[in-house]
């Protein structure tokens, strides 16, 4: 229960990277991912990724949770996909060569094409989240929030949060137990409705004394003067190294070649049709 | 009562965690296969309504964006903003209503859910698809079969959870006024 973000303290070049190094290689990686569907630049990056991954030291076994849950989740977007819209790939090559079947689902080179695509798309920006959020002590996450230039009352409200999310978990176990000694039941047996009121049984007690914690917090926070002046130093946080600087130029060329491409291709799709 | 700054900080950290672990670990099983109740947006309006739309922004944005990285499948920004649009939606709508007064009538209860269901159309209905068709390039009808079930399904369990959080946290505030001068 106490590692639910799955940081894996295990050293490594990617882990002696500043939080805030990797926050911006992230933003990046996903900002490159994000604006092109160029086909071959969605080949390079999960290759990339791949090759981050060796390097981070992060073994299979760490993720393979995380993993399946990714693989059942894109599995049913493409199922989505295709059930919704099965000329949509036809829509954006704008043409169609139909493989097999006929009618309204058949299958189109086009349809099989930009589900390859879309695929590629989550291959290039989930590993990468994955790699993060392993690699990435969770304190010292806030502190490069701050560090990126977000605002140093806004970061340590995220402190806040990783560091109560333990405590109002374990409230919430306590309150659970307490309440269903007292009979509820929140299974699959009990109608809708009672469910739903068997849960209000036990977020209304959470609630109310998460409200008394916000003002123990604010309190005590204000007795020491948090918020007075316009600067704060961080206990987690770093100095940027040779290394940070690479990986941030690393990542930077990355984006300006998603946005290169998409000026190249006059479009975000590469189109192999015409 | 005039709140003051570091008030907002610790809620909107507290209140991130609480979405965090309603999200991720109170989930109760609905009757259509593979889906959650999501609790966490009764929460979510809750605490707009109580610590304004900056808070309820944040809140929404900060808890919804840690449950997409715990979980590992990649960061959902668009709908990850949605949730964020949300907060700051029903916490503009709600400015009148004042839970920490102790005050929640019949008025209040039709206005946090008219401004609640409102932001719930207006985010999985219209913000989500839009930002999934720029980032992910998906097609259309697919975003807003999913946008319009979220909308649904989400208002419900508001009208439903957001309410009666709203109702016990108003019964637990002495109310404006309810102490009187002896004469």
């Amino acid at each position: 229960m106490r590692n639910i973000f799955n940081f894996v303290d295990r050293p490594s070049p990617i882990h002696e990277l500043t939080g805030a190094t990797k926050l911006i290689c992230l933003v990046l990686w996903s900002l490159a991912a994000m604006t092109s569907y160029d086909t071959r630049f969605l080949i390079v990056l999960p290759l990339l990724s791949f090759a981050l991954f060796r390097l981070s030291k992060i073994r299979i076994s760490d993720v393979s949770f995380m993993l399946g849950f990714t693989a059942v989740f894109m599995v049913l977007n493409n199922v989505l996909v295709f059930a919704i819209s099965p000329d949509h790939g036809a829509g954006i090559y704008g043409s169609e060569h139909i493989l097999l079947g006929r009618g309204r689902y058949a299958l189109t080179a086009e349809q099989l094409f930009y589900h390859a695509n879309l695929i590629l798309k989550y291959l290039s920006t989930i590993p990468i989240v994955l790699l993060f959020v392993c690699t990435t002590n969770p304190s010292e996450f806030a502190a490069s929030l701050n560090r990126i230039g977000v605002k140093y009352t806004i970061a340590y409200s995220v402190a806040l949060a990783l560091r109560y999310i333990p405590d109002i978990q374990r409230e919430y176990h306590e309150i659970s137990q307490a309440q269903q000694a007292r009979g509820i039941e929140m299974s699959r047996k009990e109608s809708l409705v009672k469910r739903l009121k068997a849960a209000s049984a036990i977020l209304i007690p959470l609630i109310l004394s998460s409200m008394d914690r916000i003002e123990t917090i604010s309190n005590a926070m204000e007795l020491r003067g948090f918020g007075e002046n316009k600067k704060r130093t961080w206990y987690m946080g770093r100095k940027f190294t040779k290394a940070d600087i690479g990986a941030i130029i690393f990542c930077a060329v990355l984006a300006a070649a998603a946005f290169v491409l998409n000026y190249i291709n006059g479009g975000r799709f590469y189109n192999p049709f015409v | 009562m005039k709140k003051s700054p570091v008030t907002t900080i610790v809620a909107i950290g507290i209140g991130a965690a609480l979405f965090f672990v309603l999200g991720r670990f109170v989930s109760i099983p609905s009757p259509v296969p593979n889906t959650n109740i999501s609790t966490q947006y009764g929460l979510l309006a809750f605490m707009a309504v109580l610590f304004g739309p900056v808070a309820g922004a944040l809140i929404g944005f900060i808890g919804h964006a840690l449950i997409d990285f715990s979980f590992g499948w990649g960061v959902w920004w668009s709908w990850v903003i949605a949730s964020g649009v949300f907060g700051l939606l029903v916490g503009l709508a709600s400015r009148k209503i004042r839970l920490d007064e102790g005050k929640c009538g019949k008025k209040e209860i039709l206005g946090f859910n008219v401004a609640q269901i409102v932001g719930h159309i207006i985010c999985w209905g219209l913000v989500a698809p839009v930002l999934d068709i720029v980032i992910y390039a998906e097609p259309l009808e697919k975003l807003f079969a999913q946008g319009l079930f979220s909308a649904v399904s989400n208002s419900v369990t508001t009208a439903i959870v957001g309410t009666l959080f709203c109702i016990a946290y108003a019964a637990a505030k002495p109310k404006k006024g309810s102490l009187k001068e002896e004469e």
